[in-house]
Formats: C-alpha cells, sequence, structure tokens
C-alpha cells in the first residue's frame, strides 16, 4: 500500500521545495506519493520539469489560496 | 520532586540550550527544583565550521576543538553515553551503558551524519571535508594535485548550505596559488537548476563563476561513482569525468532517531514556530534534528536554541510557552580567500545578500573564535 508524505515548504527560501523533495524521494518507497506545499510559483513549473528530467511522475499541482500542492510519485 | 530536563546530544545546539537554561533557571537550579542533563557522544566539543580551513592548512586541529565539559556551565549534569533509544511514551532514553534517563522535558539535538555510503563508489572514490577525517584526507589529495579536472559535487540534504561554495572559491584562490590554475578545471554540481539554493545567492555565485572560469552542471544528483574510470554519473543521466573529486555527500539524522521510530531518515518532524516534536507537549528538537525545511547551519542551531531556552524556561517556571521561532537563519559565504559576505532570511523575509568584502572575511575569521563565547551562550 503507497504511502503519502507532505513537505510542507511554504515560505521555504533554502534549501526550498526542491531540494526538499530530492531529499525525501531517497526516504520513502517506490510507488509512494509527496505532497510538496510551496508558496514560491517558480516551484510549479521547476518541480515537474525535474521529474520529467529523472522519469518520476507527476499526480498533479493544484493551487490553493497563496499556495499549490504539487503531488510526485516515486517510480524508480 | 525536580524537574528533569534531558538534553540528548553534545553539539552546538545541545550546549547553547544547557548554558541558557543554566542562565534563566538559576533560582530553580539553587533550590534543587530542576535539573539540566546532557548525554552526548563526544568528551570533545568540535567547530565544525572550521574544517572548511582543514583541507588548505589554514587552520591548527587543536584549534577546532575544546573540552565539552569547559564549554558547558558547571551546573549542567553532562555523560557521554551515547543514546541508543529514546522511548517518548514512557519518557526514557536509554543509553549505550545500560542508563536509563527520565525526563519531563526532553530536547533532541542529536545532528546530521554524512552517508557517503548510501551513493555507490562515493565513499571509495571521493573527498569531503565535513568531518575532520575526511578532510585530513582531502588535505593530502590536494597536497599531491598537480593540475587535472576537480569536481565539486553537492549533494541533498546537508548541512552548512554555503559550504560548498565557499570551498570551490577557496579551491580557486589555492589552486592559482600554488601556480595550477591553468592546469586545472574546477565544475561544480547541483541537484537543482540554479547554483545556489538560494536564488539571490545563485544569481551573485553565477558571474562569479563565469569570471573565475569555473564550470558549472545544475539538475546533478548523483547516482553512482565509477572509481576506476573516474566518472561521476547523475540521475540526469549526465556524465563528468574527473582527477579529483571533493563531494557533499547526502546526510541523514542519527542512527538514534531511526532506531527509536522518530522519524524517516533520522529527521524528526516538528512544529516549526513552536519547535516541539508533532504531537507532543514536552519533546522539543533542535538544529540538524528537525524535518522544518530550512538551512542546516549552526546559526538555524543557535536561533532556534534562543526559543526553546526561553520556552523551556517559561514552562518550568509558568507553565507557559513564551514565544515563537520565526525562522531565522544568518550564514556567512567566504567568497575566496579573503573576501566574504553574508545573508540572513526568516520565514516571511527572503534572503539578500550584500556585495562581498575583506571585512565580512576579517569579522568570519574572527567568528571562528567568538563561537566559543556563542556556545557558552555569551554572544
Amino acid at each position: 500500500m503507497s504511502e503519502r508524505t507532505t513537505i510542507d515548504a511554504r515560505g521555504a527560501f533554502c534549501p526550498g521545495p526542491l531540494m526538499e523533495l530530492i531529499a525525501t524521494l531517497k526516504l520513502v518507497e517506490i510507488g509512494d506519493e509527496i505532497d510538496v506545499l510551496s508558496s514560491d510559483k517558480g516551484s510549479a513549473i521547476d518541480i515537474p520539469a525535474w521529474v520529467e528530467k529523472v522519469k518520476h511522475e507527476m499526480v498533479g499541482i493544484e493551487e490553493e489560496g497563496d499556495f499549490w500542492h504539487i503531488v510526485v510519485r516515486k517510480i524508480k | 520532586m525536580a524537574k528533569k530536563i534531558l538534553i540528548v546530544g553534545g553539539g552546538l545546539a545541545g550546549t547553547i540550550i544547557a548554558n541558557g537554561l543554566c542562565r534563566q533557571l538559576g533560582k530553580e537550579l539553587r533550590a534543587n527544583e530542576v535539573t539540566i542533563t546532557v548525554i552526548g557522544n563526544n568528551e570533545q566539543h568540535m567547530y565544525q565550521p572550521g574544517l572548511l580551513y582543514v583541507p588548505f592548512g589554514r587552520i591548527r586541529e587543536k584549534d577546532l576543538f575544546r573540552d565539552q565539559r569547559s564549554v558547558l556551565d558547571r551546573r549542567v549534569i553532562f555523560h557521554v553515553d551515547p543514546a541508543t533509544k529514546i522511548d517518548i511514551s514512557t519518557k526514557s532514553v536509554a543509553t549505550e551503558s545500560g542508563t536509563t534517563h527520565e525526563y519531563d522535558y526532553l530536547v533532541l539535538a542529536t545532528g546530521s551524519r554524512l552517508r557517503p555510503d548510501t551513493v555507490p563508489g562515493m565513499a571509495e572514490g571521493a573527498h569531503w571535508f565535513y568531518d575532520l577525517d575526511g578532510a585530513r584526507k582531502m588535505r593530502e589529495a590536494l597536497e599531491g594535485f598537480d593540475g587535472g579536472k576537480i569536481v565539486v559535487n553537492v549533494n541533498a540534504p546537508h548541512k552548512c548550505p554555503v559550504a560548498p561554495l565557499e570551498i570551490t572559491f577557496m579551491l580557486r584562490d589555492y589552486l592559482q596559488e600554488r601556480g595550477l590554475g591553468d592546469k586545472t578545471e574546477i565544475t561544480y554540481t547541483y541537484p537543482i537548476g540554479r547554483l545556489h539554493a538560494l536564488e539571490p545567492v545563485a544569481n551573485w555565485t553565477q558571474p562569479e563563476f563565469d569570471k573565475a572560469g569555473i564550470k558549472y552542471e545544475t539538475f546533478f544528483n548523483t547516482k553512482s561513482i565509477d572509481v576506476e574510470k573516474k566518472v561521476i554519473s547523475s540521475e540526469e543521466e549526465s556524465d563528468i569525468e574527473y582527477d579529483l573529486l571533493v563531494t557533499i555527500p547526502p546526510h541523514h539524522g542519527s542512527q538514534v532517531i531511526t532506531d527509536s521510530d522518530l522519524g524517516a531518515g533520522g529527521w524528526v518532524p516538528t512544529e516549526r514556530e513552536t519547535l516541539l516534536h508533532e504531537g507532543t507537549t514536552d519533546v522539543f528538537v533542535c538544529g540538524d534534528t528537525t524535518n522544518i525545511p530550512i538551512s542546516k547551519a549552526g546559526s538555524t542551531a543557535h536561533f532556534e536554541a534562543d526559543t526553546i531556552i526561553d520556552n523551556l524556561s517559561s514552562l518550568v517556571t509558568e507553565g507557559r510557552m513564551a514565544r515563537k521561532y520565526d525562522g531565522k537563519v544568518f550564514c556567512f559565504v567566504e567568497t575566496g580567500m579573503n573576501q566574504g559576505t553574508y545573508v540572513w532570511f526568516n520565514y516571511t523575509t527572503p534572503p539578500n545578500p550584500g556585495a562581498p568584502s575583506q571585512m565580512v572575511h576579517w569579522f568570519k575569521l574572527a567568528y571562528n573564535r567568538l563561537y566559543w563565547l556563542s556556545a557558552r551562550g555569551l554572544l
């Protein structure tokens, strides 16, 4: 059964949402999902671009008020 | 019955908190209404930022260390006896010697550790300066280096986010001083799409790297290192050849955190403003140990420690929390052997570094000494 981990990276200037995602992907199992909460609109572009580059999977992006949910599935 | 405050970890965070609590709870300590105990792993306290200078022979190793007992307030009960199991349901911590410490309030300050072993080939093929043994080996490797390709490879997560930039600039200066500047190519790799996590620092670094002839590759997350062929490969399917590989290995939290099921990777889930372990009212977490998505740095530990000291003292004396942590981080950035700048930010204020100057570099050198006052809680 896959699990979902949430990273609340809102207001995180350093190391920032993508770096948090990269670090967390190393800790979860294949098939698990990570929900990155980011208040940096750049994350909604950077994260999908990187996920495609390393061949993980985008589950979805949703804007909620002043932040974004960016959900990624680890597939390798 | 005296209230027992137990601090697990004798690094910067644990030391500042223990000393700060002694200052704020002097009356209660005199009246035997409270005890403050630190359990650590070492008799010696190491000034970790000083490791940056070791590969270049710019610091005496003995200047990195002080006797931990001498750094702690004499009212602190200190044991060198590493924690092996933390049980927050029974409010107790077991140690290597077989002792069990009970507590009323617990502070987890167990720090982070290097895990080069999690990347194939890294432990065998790379050099690093984030621990003394690694920094000594890197110094030997640099002494024997007579030109070629150097790769400075940064992995996530890691503490002291500016140290990789500092080592790169310092390497450039060091090699030029040795007359090897023209015979050496430095390539810096970084996990995300710019040269540093902090956007203004990344924007400042790129033209500086261009000016210095330092090459770079972004979106580089290390997959493996072929030690025989001297090639480092990324998850993004890029390969770079090297003659000397300097890495910032990925970090994990402490083993005791993992063994106690307190957090994946050894990072403890922590509320970002109270610094309490999520779901608890008596377990504080400080420094690298938290899973808060901010820089793992000495200054973070220091500012968090100040908040915990105020809140824990207030809880003991008045049964209430005093204030919130605002996410403050401050970092010096050495931009070469003779220049430096600094940057600060918090949860709501973005970073905005100033132009590098020799004065800031001197201040950082001064801080290399002032650290000990900071650990003692005097600065």
